[in-house]
């Protein structure tokens, strides 16, 4: 078989002549890379918090701006997509919904665009 | 009077040491015709340097695959009017995740290599094949007859694989769905080798095999199988010693 390559790594994110199931493998990979740069970007924000008061005051200040507060939906967005994309590859991992596993990824999705907007509205009115 | 329909062919063009480029053909087609006849036109009346690979034309010998507009087919059943419309382009190209031997031709060595490995039968049980009806709705007498078996090793469902393109050690669709047609109680040496990284595990459901397979194959479900199978040898073997 051919040799993988760090070119190929980009199919992985090719959407052209994808199927459903071919989608769902983009958005967790997608939303997996978000989450795990999230979470470096979290430690290192945590680590200038430990710097005193002043610190925390200005991060606090700057956490309730409305670009801050999307890129905080934005967070939770891609860990509702991925969590319950996750649920949907360990149901047909165990046999569950195999042959509707089109029907059981838009449905998973749908209920993410729920929680999702619950949270947006949450977050922004809080 | 046949449809008439006039398209452009656009073929991937790439001999050894060559980076992949196009080249176009205009030709007249019948919508009707299929996309390996519009290969096939080239080749007799425009450019004999074209290489690509075929035989049976009725979808048995599983030589023809290629990518047509981005999307895995066996061309010989594929209609151009599937593909495309009148004054369209019919983009074609040689396989993913298969070395390009010369331009849509590939080297499928590696999957005939491992169907081998996990002892893929080509001939099986008819109620075992289940192309038509599942195996519990068969009648056991039927057991003594033999067909082919579904899977035509046409390597579709290793070029849309998405896992595929990134792990050269992945077994891949139809190798894990050759292991799962034998059945691990039956053959339990093949544990080892799809209880592995580049076995079951790596699959990451993206589906895309079930999905381009020309021949019901199915190969994500019965990889789903095979992890239950898996499972179950496993949880099976804590209680026996082998
Ligand atoms: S499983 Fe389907 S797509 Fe894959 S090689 Fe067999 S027939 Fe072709």
């Amino acid at each position: 078989m051919e040799k993988p390559s760090p070119d190929k790594f980009w199919t992985w994110f090719n959407p052209v002549g994808r199927e459903t199931g071919g989608w769902a493998f983009i958005l967790n990979r997608v939303t997996a890379l978000g989450l795990t740069f999230y979470l470096y970007l979290h430690l290192v924000i945590l680590s200038q918090l430990a710097t005193g008061p002043q610190a925390y005051d200005q991060f606090v200040a700057l956490m309730r701006n409305p670009i801050s507060i999307s890129a905080e939906v934005l967070v939770v967005a891609a860990g509702i997509m991925h969590g319950l994309n996750g649920i949907r590859i360990v149901l047909t991992t165990f046999g569950f919904g195999v042959t509707r596993q089109k029907q059981l990824f838009y449905g998973l999705m749908a209920l993410a665009l729920v929680i999702i907007l619950f949270f947006t509205v949450r977050m922004f009115t809080a | 009077m046949s449809e008439k329909w006039n398209i452009t062919l656009k073929v991937s063009r790439q001999k050894e040491g060559e980076t992949p480029h196009f080249d176009e053909y205009k030709m007249e087609v019948d919508p009707d015709e299929y996309v390996l006849d519009a290969v096939e036109r080239v080749w007799a009346f425009m450019d004999r340097t074209v290489c690509f690979r075929h035989a049976c034309h009725h979808s048995t010998c599983g030589a023809c695959g290629m990518r047509v507009n981005n999307v895995e087919k066996l061309t010989c059943i594929t209609s151009i009017r599937d593909m495309c419309q009148d004054g369209g382009t019919l983009k074609v190209e040689p396989l993913r995740n298969f070395p390009v031997i010369s331009d849509l031709a590939v080297d499928m060595g590696s999957l005939y290599n491992r169907l081998e490995a996990v002892g893929a039968r080509s001939v099986l049980p008819v109620p075992e094949a289940e192309i038509e009806k599942p195996a519990s709705t068969w009648d056991p007498a039927d057991q003594q007859y033999i067909r082919l078996a579904d899977c035509i090793e046409c390597g579709l469902c290793i070029s849309a694989c998405p896992s595929a393109a990134t792990s050269s050690g992945y077994l891949g669709p139809a190798v894990l769905a050759g292991a799962q047609a034998n059945g691990l109680k039956r053959n339990p040496e093949l544990l080892q080798l799809v209880d592995a990284e580049d076995g079951v595990w790596r699959c990451h459901s993206a589906f895309e095999c079930s999905a381009v397979c020309p021949s019901l194959v199915d190969p994500a479900r019965r990889i789903m199988n095979l992890r239950t199978q898996v499972f179950t040898e496993r949880f099976s073997r804590l209680f026996h010693k082998a």
